[in-house]
């Protein structure tokens, strides 16, 4: 767990009247007229879970590297605390910090930073050759980094003669190496091409899968940010003015800030299908009896209806015209014509996955829980709804 | 203005030239015993091997470091020194040259490394530089007589101060250009500063410093030579003798022998920094 509290960095060389400054409230601005000195980082505090994926957004300027760059002391902050398995990284002494970086966490940089005098194995290994860790050994476990990246065939080659996504899979596989708790990620994916880039969230979020890191993830995109954040800080001027889900921040956005970043965004990626279902409020049980089903279905102007049993599960569907018939046949049970060739979904898949589902079935989706209790059913309406920026769904 | 008495700049820097050599006579003697060591086994060496196994060492080495072109060169120029009779003299000249560039590299790169990681150092260094390089190289050439006498060592010792500072300038430079983001990769992964520097830092500068070490090549043969002027000997020693003896012919043939080995060493040592 990393728990930052009242993280400042102020840059400059006379920083205490500025601080001063700040704790009085005075903006980022009338201190840089007052004192010369620079606002990076004002009074950021938040707690990223252990294996959790917390990505920091902003626009250029707000700060993001400075406050990446704060949790590994790569920029020394000004006030506040970084606190690391108990200990408060701003304060440790220098050996300390040393180790800390050695073993416990690892950077992954916009612009690769490689060495071009390394070949790709001897990259990926650096961090275990500063740990001291013998050549044989080192070369086993960065060859096994390496293919877990997928750059098999690539170890002699040397970081020039590789494409800008490879290189950022070197940089990806060197971080990983060490087996740290930590990945610190700056724009990690932002200097390569959209379709590079989304292979490599994709693959990312993969890699999390498997291994359950705990990564801060610096972005300015907000589709980046909500495919792969599992908890998304929203930077400005310095300042955290949001944390939350990706539904939390595109669903109900704390500022004006944060509501026209969250504007242009792709919400398919962020929405799930709870946040868009509607309340399950029409269903039959077994037991009802058909004509009761076709009633309620008449009323209701409705050509399906699902059928639960009396726990809330969900046993299928029935047809109104089906209902009908063996209405006029004076049978009392619905057995016969529950059908169960529903699409059927969890409440947290994504919305994006689901389009192509809604788009040709016929029978609303249901979204159901481990259990398959009914959670609710997705409907047209209330996911265009969803997609256009309005609340989703009715709960 | 004449009402202001003379500042007595020439008698203060004999006084500290005295001083010094009182002193610290023994430090500089030992240092250039040492020396003289040096440059007196490489000058042996040299003219105990045969010299088409020098010629052909070099060849190889130039057709290995800058290209056939070069080394067809090295080999004809070579064989043309030694044919106008200018071998022992030549040899003499190089031995002079790498041992004033080895001493140059031994003082210069860390000095270049100081000035590269600290700023006081920086501003203290890079001035003296400049006076190092603009200073006339007569004037140098004297008080090294003092403490060194006549001969190839004070030669060799004016040679090195004066070709010194593109070593420490171009190392301090080559430091400082190692890409922001490659300092922040070492640091990140905790490395300490002596893990940055050789296995990040100078592998980077690596090309600049070369560089800078081709220029201090240069400058030792160009300065070698004028050094003859106190005796140091070598091609420079002929060119010397030639102008005191109005002798145009043989100050040419030493002319030419020069500029046949500064191209040799010009060329190869250019494309150090190219390769790999
Ligand atoms: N070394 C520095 N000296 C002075 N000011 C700095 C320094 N580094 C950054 N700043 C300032 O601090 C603020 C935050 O910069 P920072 O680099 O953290 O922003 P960012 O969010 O990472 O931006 P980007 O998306 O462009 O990378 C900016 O106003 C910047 O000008
Ligand atoms: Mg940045």
């Amino acid at each position: 767990m990393i728990e930052i509290n009242n993280l400042t960095k102020i840059y400059g060389n006379n920083t205490d009247k500025a601080l001063e400054l700040l704790r009085k409230g005075i903006s980022n601005e009338e201190i840089k007229k007052r004192t010369k000195q620079v606002v990076g980082v004002r009074d950021a505090s938040f707690t990223v879970k252990d294996g959790e994926t917390f990505v920091i957004m902003g626009l250029s300027g707000s700060g993001k590297s400075t406050l990446l760059r704060c949790i590994n002391r790569l920029i020394k902050a000004s006030a506040g605390e970084i606190i690391i398995d108990g200990r408060d990284v701003l304060t440790m002494p220098a050996k300390e910090l040393e180790e800390l970086r050695k073993r416990k966490m690892s950077m992954v940089f916009q612009r690769f930073a490689l060495l071009p005098h390394r070949t790709i194995l001897d990259n990926v290994a650096y961090g275990l050759e500063i740990q001291g860790i013998d050549k044989e050994e080192r070369l086993a476990k960065a060859q096994e980094v390496i293919e877990l990246v997928g750059l098999k065939g690539w170890e002699d080659a040397y970081p020039q003669n590789l494409s800008g996504g490879m290189q950022q899979r070197v940089g990806i596989a060197r971080a990983l190496a060490t087996d740290p708790d930590i990945l610190l990620m700056d724009e990690p994916f932002s200097a390569l091409d959209p379709l590079i880039r989304q292979d490599m969230q994709e693959e990312l979020v993969d890699i999390q899968e498997k291994l359950r890191k705990t990564i801060i993830f610096i972005t300015h995109d907000l589709d980046e940010a909500l495919k792969i954040g599992d908890r998304i800080a929203l930077m400005k001027d310095g300042q955290i003015v949001q944390i939350g889900s990706p539904e939390d921040i595109l669903l109900s956005p704390a500022t004006e800030y944060v509501a026209r970043f969250v504007e242009n965004v792709n919400r398919s990626l962020a929405l799930t299908a709870s946040s868009v279902m509607v309340r399950p409020r029409y269903v039959v049980h077994p037991k009802d009896g058909p004509r009761t089903a076709l009633n309620f279905m008449e009323k209701h102007g409705l050509s399906t209806l699902f059928v639960l049993d009396r726990f809330g599960k969900l046993k299928g569907y029935i047809k109104a015209e089906d209902s009908s018939e063996l209405t006029a046949q004076g049978v009392k049970d619905l057995a016969g014509i529950i059908q169960t060739d529903m699409p059927t979904t969890r409440p947290d898949s994504p919305l994006a996955d689901l389009l192509d589902v809604m788009a040709y079935t016929k029978v609303p989706i249901a979204v159901i829980d481990d259990n398959n209790k009914l959670q609710g059913t997705l409907v047209r309406g209330s996911v265009i709804a969803g997609l256009a920026g309005g609340r989703g769904g009715d709960k | 203005m004449d009402s202001i008495p003379r500042i007595p700049l020439a008698e203060w820097t004999d006084a500290l030239i005295a001083y010094l050599q009182s002193n610290f006579g023994t430090g500089t003697q030992a240092f250039a015993d040492g020396l003289e060591g040096l440059i007196k086994g490489l000058q042996g060496l040299f003219i105990a091997l045969p010299p088409e196994f020098i010629i052909i060492v070099i060849a190889i080495i130039a057709w290995w470091l800058a290209g056939k072109k070069i080394a067809i060169f090295s080999l004809l120029g070579l064989l043309f020194v030694y044919n106008l009779g200018l071998w022992m003299v030549t040899m003499e000249t190089i031995a002079m040259v790498i041992s004033a560039v080895l001493l140059c590299m031994l003082i210069g790169v860390p000095l270049g490394i100081l000035g590269a990681k600290n700023e006081t150092a920086h501003r203290i260094i890079m001035p003296i530089l400049d006076f190092m390089q603009t200073l006339p190289a007569f004037v140098y050439l004297l008080p090294a007589i003092p403490f060194f006498g006549l001969g190839v060592v004070p030669g060799v010792i004016t040679t090195i101060i004066f070709a010194m500072p593109p070593v420490i300038r171009l190392t301090d430079l080559g430091l400082k250009q190692v890409p922001e983001e490659l300092i922040e990769l070492g640091k990140s992964f905790g490395s300490t500063f002596w893990q940055m520097l050789i296995k990040i830092e100078l592998p980077l500068a690596r090309p600049t410093m070369l560089a800078g070490i081709n220029q201090c090549i240069m400058l030792s043969l160009s300065m070698v030579v004028i050094a003859s002027m106190i005796g140091a000997k070598g091609l420079g020693g002929i060119v010397w003798r030639a102008i005191q003896t109005l002798n145009m012919g043989k100050g040419f043939e030493a002319g030419v022998a020069i500029v046949i080995i500064a191209i040799i060493l010009d060329r190869i040592t250019q494309n150090l920094g190219k390769s790999r």
